[in-house]
């Protein structure tokens, strides 16, 4: 109903919601549990909603039944006006019209209760999700994130909790009205005439196999369709999104060959797909009418023998027609709940994944922190099979300067998250001022860190906020102090609205490196004990960079800082260097000490001002 | 205008389309004789048993004698003549006495001239003397009623004797009695009396010794197979619609798709920035799909809805003529109650879009922000945050679901509302005689045909306008103008290609950029040396060297390779002489040998070999299991920051190409590799034309000639020793990277 863009380009093709090749829950009967449980504090509304759906459907039904007596009363009226013997009664006639009427108003408000009631529900319910899963996020170690995109996550947020909302708003009191109008139709056909039930009824297993087959050939059309679109799309992002790489290697033709391959393919399945399914309609249409003729050849067979009147065949009529409806919708509810129970399933598995092990009961607190920091025989691995912190021993002194130094991806941000306890140890400890940090609650811990990462973390809002973010109750004045020292302030004053410029949504209104300079005033405005700093490398212009290190060393000055260094400068001043590769520590010492022992590091440093003819 | 570049996909389907509106023509015709067919079944097949016509079949000589009394001279002839007698005990008596067995033991006159004109005259007058003689017949058995008669009328019509015999020697009575009749039936109308007389007939027929229920069901059974039949028709109409509209919109997308990639595979740099990639992507794929649902729904209803509601109209006009301002009044509470319905929820739709993207941001914005979250202990803040969006989409959700709930059982109610009102109408028509029963049960049907017909047409209002935008989409992309051509008479470079690049006095504006980016730059780079281009975040670097593989198009100047301008030759000329590794590196999915290859199909193992060895991941891939065959993911996704740009470097290396540009591409190597793989560089591309953009001093320390870049203009050109002596901003950058005495 609602086309909800957002998230990559999915290869949905048109009528792709009904035809979407069917995704199953693994466990439907339990996740439908959950979701009942979870719908549990509704229990009487939901019952409600029940009770008007079946009122409604039941006075829907009773209708036909009533409007043929007027139908009949006309044609007795008709022939006793041929023979003379009276005329057409306008004032019974009348009186049944009024009480139908009165019959589907009441069915319409009925209607109406329950979709009112039942839309609060479901709309309820799917903020709920949404809330529980954005709590959720926050209590969730970040071990979880090593395998889940945000992607996957915002895909729960949005379009699963959609799919809950729009099920039970709509698919759930379906089932009930379907359910109900078909056993009442039923009920209300053999009343009339159970010759003429059973041979409306006989039409099902026709039209049943007839649809076997149609849906079964468009479902198999329709995924490969779905197939076809996606390598259509695929191949459509990845070469926009190279270009200039196409460009540059006069790769259009190729391209473009591949591409129409592609195409093509997709045409084939797709035709097919869409006719498939569009012979739906006209074919039920021809069932619904062959059962149509027979009801009425059969009706005025029956009407001969005076069995029935003719008010029964127009009643009857009418049922068959609202006989197949309710049990297609039936046959494709079970679809519906189908995917419901796929998306809740989803749902339910991120709520119940494992959060992070509670803080200690008794925590520890420090009214004065010394910036002590050791490292106790750490290990660590992000997989626990694969250990790749071995056996880490090392003292931070307070004020001291760490240089964090290894090539590109060789794992250098992990001692930061083991530091901020993002991640447990395997074993061994990490202390702070002499207490195990696991002593600490992780609140009481972080707020001794200040951490001002490479990749600086705005939000959408002004950039006032955005400063203030690491100290709620920091004042303007603090907040413009903090600013000047970053050296934010000079470019913030040149901005449209000054500090109540809104960073956008991309992040895209301030530099990469003023970016950073406003991460930094973040973090004094925090004043925190222990510093944890990335360096600014390559794409930072360089006055900015220039600026930014003034900036950090202002928040150095004593304070116990853990730099992952760039600049040798850095690396050459520090009290002690840790050098990493492949996620492990393999040295640590001061700049001499290091290069004495002609290890990794020498080589590393030598590499760089080796007397070569660079090119 | 933009609207009539995509009207032309239609062109090679015209015919198809003509098809089905013929085809759609007939199936509206198909459904719209449907209720003819039931009323029919209901009023002769049910009602009148059967009998359609007060003209009778087969009528007894006695019989059609006593019928005569009561007709004018002039219709007796009338009637006579498409009646023939047939005499018992004759040869002709034998072919019809299986029919009428009657025939046995008196004469019949059987109908032998059945034109529906003359039936049609016949039937009213039919009816009169038919009903007559059943009159006057009940008179000689209800001696009651002839006494009471008499009195009243002052005749004298005696007991006991055959009243007809009676009454053809006294045309006074006999008139008397033809106007009894008439009055008592004038009230009933003409339609009343002939189902009246049906009766009639229907008991003549049983005194023909025919089987009258045998009679109605075989009528049943004719009109119920025609409806079988035309429902058929109608499938077949709407299968073949179906497939037709299946191809044509399928058809369109594919080839509106085609030459929306085959075009955008020819922007140049310029166009592609003008539209974003994602919008770019947008337009090929969800706005292709986005008019193909809605060719679809074109021909499937707009199509069809105008012939359906017309003919719909005209059917039911035909049948109860009196009864317009009801279908009127239906369709007009349906249009005002769609109307007011989407003046109501169509702006909230607009906004819970926009409130969809906002919970889609924050919940982002937490996630991207883990680790700041937790660093300051901001989970709190964070669910406040999510908890506004939260409250504000789930406010309007509610809204639109409350809207859409409502609209369900208000159209039930108005459904159900016009069949009370059709009836209560209608059975007033009955009274009338303007009308019979079968006739109230077809007009409903219309009257639905006729909503549904509008109904089809308001959805087109809701897709028509969302299609239109994304047709527009398309037809900016498919409209743009390509900046960058190839030369009509292409020039060549020579054999001895040298790869000598100079920039004359190049500048450089972006399309509807206010200023130049790029001003008066002139140098020129020599084959077997380095030129390196360096300069702050912004000032025009890139946009420099993209000029030389003519991604870009120089705005006044000239750039020239071996003397020759590069707009002179074609270009995949010029661009086969450049390997080109771009600043943002794109790997395509596939494996690390088809990228590879990419820049030469028919490069041997032994190049990509020393390609790979060249640009330092030869570890990297031997590593893999699979080596040169691992799997690349869509965009490279699967391999760092670092492999991905070493992977670009031998890429372009494979190409071998004379000329090198390397474009910010040691950005994310360690100093060791950077090193190492500048070495290699040297070493094995020596005697190129080589072109680095970089951040880094140390990567250039060494070469040839460095170009200082800042604000788009060259402030500095030289050797590294030179730059530090006698340009500001060069010495600037090198202090802020290096220590003084690592400088020297």
């Amino acid at each position: 109903m609602m086309q909800r863009s957002g998230g990559p380009v999915r290869g949905r093709g048109p009528m792709g919601a009904a035809f979407s090749t069917r995704e199953k829950a693994t466990d439907f009967r339990g996740t439908m549990g959950k979701l009942f449980r979870y719908m549990g504090r509704y229990k009487k509304l939901v019952l409600l909603v029940f009770i008007f759906a079946a009122a409604s459907t039941i006075a829907n039904i009773i209708g036909p039944k009533i409007l043929g007596t007027a139908t009949t009363s006309l044609v007795n009226g008709v022939i006793a006006q041929i023979n003379g013997t009276g005329g057409i009664n306008f004032a019974y006639i009348g009186a049944i019209l009024l009480g139908v009427l009165a019959i589907y108003i009441l069915s319409a408000a009925f209607g109406f209760i329950q979709g009112w009631i039942m839309a609060g529900v479901s709309t309820n319910i799917a903020y709920r999700f949404r809330r529980d899963i954005a709590e959720k996020i926050n209590r969730l170690p970040l071990k979880y994130f090593d395998g889940t995109t945000h992607g996957e996550v915002l895909s729960r947020i949005t379009n699963d909790v959609d799919t809950i909302n729009q099920s039970l708003s709509q698919s759930l009191t379906q089932v009930i009205t379907s359910v109900v109008t078909v056993i009442g139709v039923l009920i209300m056909m053999f009343t009339i005439s159970w010759i003429m039930t059973l041979i409306a009824l006989a039409m099902l297993p026709l039209s049943m196999i007839l649809m076997g087959v149609i849906i079964g050939r468009s479902q198999k059309y329709f995924k490969q369709q779905q197939d076809y679109l996606g390598h259509v799309n695929g191949h459509v992002e990845e070469m926009y999104g190279g270009h200039i790489v196409i460009k540059a290697f006069s790769g259009e033709a190729k391209s473009v060959e591949k591409f129409s391959q592609l195409n093509n393919k997709w045409y084939k399945g797709s035709w097919k797909a869409n006719f498939f399914s569009g012979m739906m309609i006209p074919i039920m249409l021809f069932i619904s009418n062959l059962g149509y003729v027979a009801v009425a050849i059969l009706g005025a067979w029956l009407a001969i023998q005076n069995i029935i009147t003719i008010g029964d065949i127009q009643a009857f009529i009418q049922y068959v027609r609202s006989f197949t409806q309710p049990l297609s919708q039936i046959a494709n509810i079970s679809n519906v709940l189908q995917q419901t129970a796929a998306a809740a399933e989803r749902v339910f598995k991120f709520l119940e994944e494992e959060e992070e092990i509670l803080d200690v009961p008794n925590p520890v607190r420090l009214e004065h922190v010394k910036g002590l920091v050791e490292f106790q025989n750490v290990h660590f691995g992000y997989n626990p099979d694969k250990i790749i912190i071995h056996n880490f021993s090392a003292i931070a002194q307070p004020g001291q300067k760490i240089a964090i130094v290894g090539p590109t991806g060789a794992g250098k941000t992990t001692l930061v998250k083991l530091l901020m306890r993002f991640y447990d140890l395997n074993s061994g400890a990490i202390l702070v001022d002499g207490h195990d940090t696991r002593d600490f609650t992780r609140e009481g811990l972080r707020s001794m860190f200040g951490m001002v990462l490479q990749d600086a973390w705005l939000y959408n809002d002004s950039i006032m906020n955005n400063i203030r973010y690491s100290r709620q109750d920091a004042t303007d004045e603090d907040i413009y102090v903090a600013a000047r020292t970053a050296y934010v302030d000079p470019f913030v004053k040149t901005l449209p609205d000054g500090y109540h410029m809104v960073i956008n949504e991309e992040t895209t209104n301030v530099s990469q490196g003023q970016m950073q300079l406003l991460t930094i005033a973040r973090a004094i405005l925090a004043n925190p004990p222990i510093l944890i700093l990335d360096e600014a490398t390559s794409s930072v212009d360089t006055h900015t960079e220039i600026l930014i290190q003034k900036a950090m060393d202002a928040l150095m000055q004593n304070r116990t800082s853990f730099v992952i260094a760039h600049r040798l400068s850095t690396i050459r001043n520090a009290d002690l260097i840790l050098v990493i590769r492949d996620g492990d520590i393999v040295e640590q010492g001061t700049h001499n000490e290091l290069l004495a022992r002609g290890g990794y590091y020498a080589e590393l440093y030598n590499s760089q001002f080796e007397k070569l003819n660079s090119i | 205008m933009e609207k009539v570049r995509i009207i032309r996909y239609s062109k090679p389907y015209l015919i198809m389309i003509f098809i089905s509106i013929g085809l759609l023509y007939g199936q509206a015709n198909f459904d719209l004789t449907l209720p003819d067919y039931l009323s029919k079944i209901v009023n002769v097949g049910i009602q009148q048993g059967g009998v359609e016509n007060a003209v009778p079949k087969a009528i007894r000589e006695i019989e059609m004698n006593r019928t005569l009394i009561f007709l004018t001279p002039e219709n007796q002839t009338d009637v006579l003549n498409v009646y023939t007698l047939v005499h018992n005990a004759t040869a002709e008596a034998d072919r019809y006495v299986k029919k009428y067995p009657a025939l046995l033991n008196q004469s019949v006159y059987i109908l032998t001239n059945s034109e529906s004109a003359k039936i049609a005259h016949l039937n009213p007058i039919m009816a009169r003397a038919l009903l007559t003689v059943s009159f006057v017949e009940l008179l000689m058995v209800n001696d009651t009623l002839r006494i009471l008669i008499n009195m009243q009328l002052g005749l004298s019509l005696p007991g006991g004797t055959d009243l007809f015999e009676y009454l053809k020697t006294h045309p006074i009575s006999t008139l008397v009695i033809i106007a009894v009749v008439d009055s008592k039936f004038s009230a009933l109308g003409e339609t009343m009396i002939i189902q009246a007389a049906t009766q009639v007939v229907r008991a003549e027929y049983k005194a023909l010794g025919m089987n009258v229920n045998q009679l109605q069901i075989n009528y049943l059974l004719y009109f119920g197979g025609l409806m079988i039949l035309l429902t058929l028709l109608s499938m077949a109409c709407t299968i073949s619609v179906g497939y037709l509209a299946a191809k044509i919109a399928t058809g369109m997308a594919r080839d509106m798709r085609r030459d929306i990639f085959k075009k955008v595979e020819k922007f140049s740099s310029t166009e592609f920035d003008s539209f974003s990639t994602a919008s770019l992507i947008t337009r090929s794929t969800n706005d292709i799909t986005q008019v193909q649902m809605a060719i679809m729904m074109i021909i499937r209803m707009v199509f069809y809805a105008p012939i359906l509601g017309i003919g719909g109209i005209i059917h039911a006009l035909n049948l109860a003529p009196t009864m317009w301002w009801i279908i009127a009044m239906a369709v007009g509470i349906l249009l005002s109650l769609i109307l007011v319905v989407f003046y109501i929820a169509l702006p909230k739709f607009k906004s819970i879009q926009k409130l969809v993207d906002r919970i889609n941001l924050v919940a982002r914005e937490s996630l991207t922000g883990i680790m700041v979250v937790r660093a300051f202990n901001k989970q709190q803040f964070e669910e406040t945050r999510f908890d506004k969006a939260n409250i504000d989409l789930t406010k309007i959700s509610l809204f639109i679901n409350r809207v859409m709930v409502i609209m369900m059982p208000l159209m039930m109610m108005m459904m159900n509302g016009l069949a009370i009102v059709i009836i209560w109408v209608g059975s007033h028509e009955i009274a009338n005689a303007n009308l019979q029963v079968g006739d109230i049960i077809a007009f409903m049907q219309y009257a639905i045909q006729v909503t549904t017909a509008f109904l089809m047409l308001s959805i087109m209002f809701i897709i028509l306008p969302r299609a239109s935008v994304s047709i527009n989409r398309i037809a900016e992309v498919l409209k743009t103008d390509i900046l960058i051509q190839d030369p009509e008479n292409p020039k060549h470079f020579d054999e001895s290609f040298r790869g000598k690049i100079e920039f004359r006095n190049v500048s450089f504006r972006y399309t509807g950029a206010p200023e130049d980016v790029l001003h008066d730059i002139s140098f020129t780079a020599h084959s077997g040396q380095v030129t390196a281009f360096i300069g702050p975040t912004g000032s025009g670097k890139s946009t420099l060297v993209n000029l030389i593989p003519r991604l870009y198009e120089v705005t006044a100047g000239a750039i020239l390779i071996d003397n020759i301008d590069v707009r002179e030759v074609n270009q995949q000329e010029l661009r086969d002489k450049i390997g080109y590794v771009p600043q943002k590196n794109a790997l395509f999915s596939g494996t690390i040998a088809s990228n590879l290859l990419f820049a030469d199909e028919n490069a041997s193992e032994d190049d990509l070999k020393s390609a790979i060895k060249i640009a330092q991941v030869t570890e990297f891939v031997t590593a893999k299991p699979e080596g040169m065959a691992t799997e690349i993911a869509q965009g490279g996704m699967n391999v760092s920051g670092g492999q991905k740009q070493r992977l670009s470097i031998a890429r372009a290396l494979v190409k071998k190409a004379p000329i090198n540009i390397l474009d910010d591409s040691f950005s994310n190597l360690d100093f060791k590799t950077d090193v190492a793989l500048r070495k290699a560089l040297r070493t094995s591309i020596s005697a190129n034309t080589m072109l680095i953009v970089t951040q880094r001093v140390s990567t250039i320390k060494n070469v040839d000639q460095i170009i200082v870049v800042n604000e788009g203009k060259i402030v500095g050109k030289g050797t590294h020793t030179e730059l530090m002596e006698n340009c500001a901003i060069y010495k600037d950058i090198a202090i802020s990277q290096l220590n003084l005495e690592e400088l020297l």
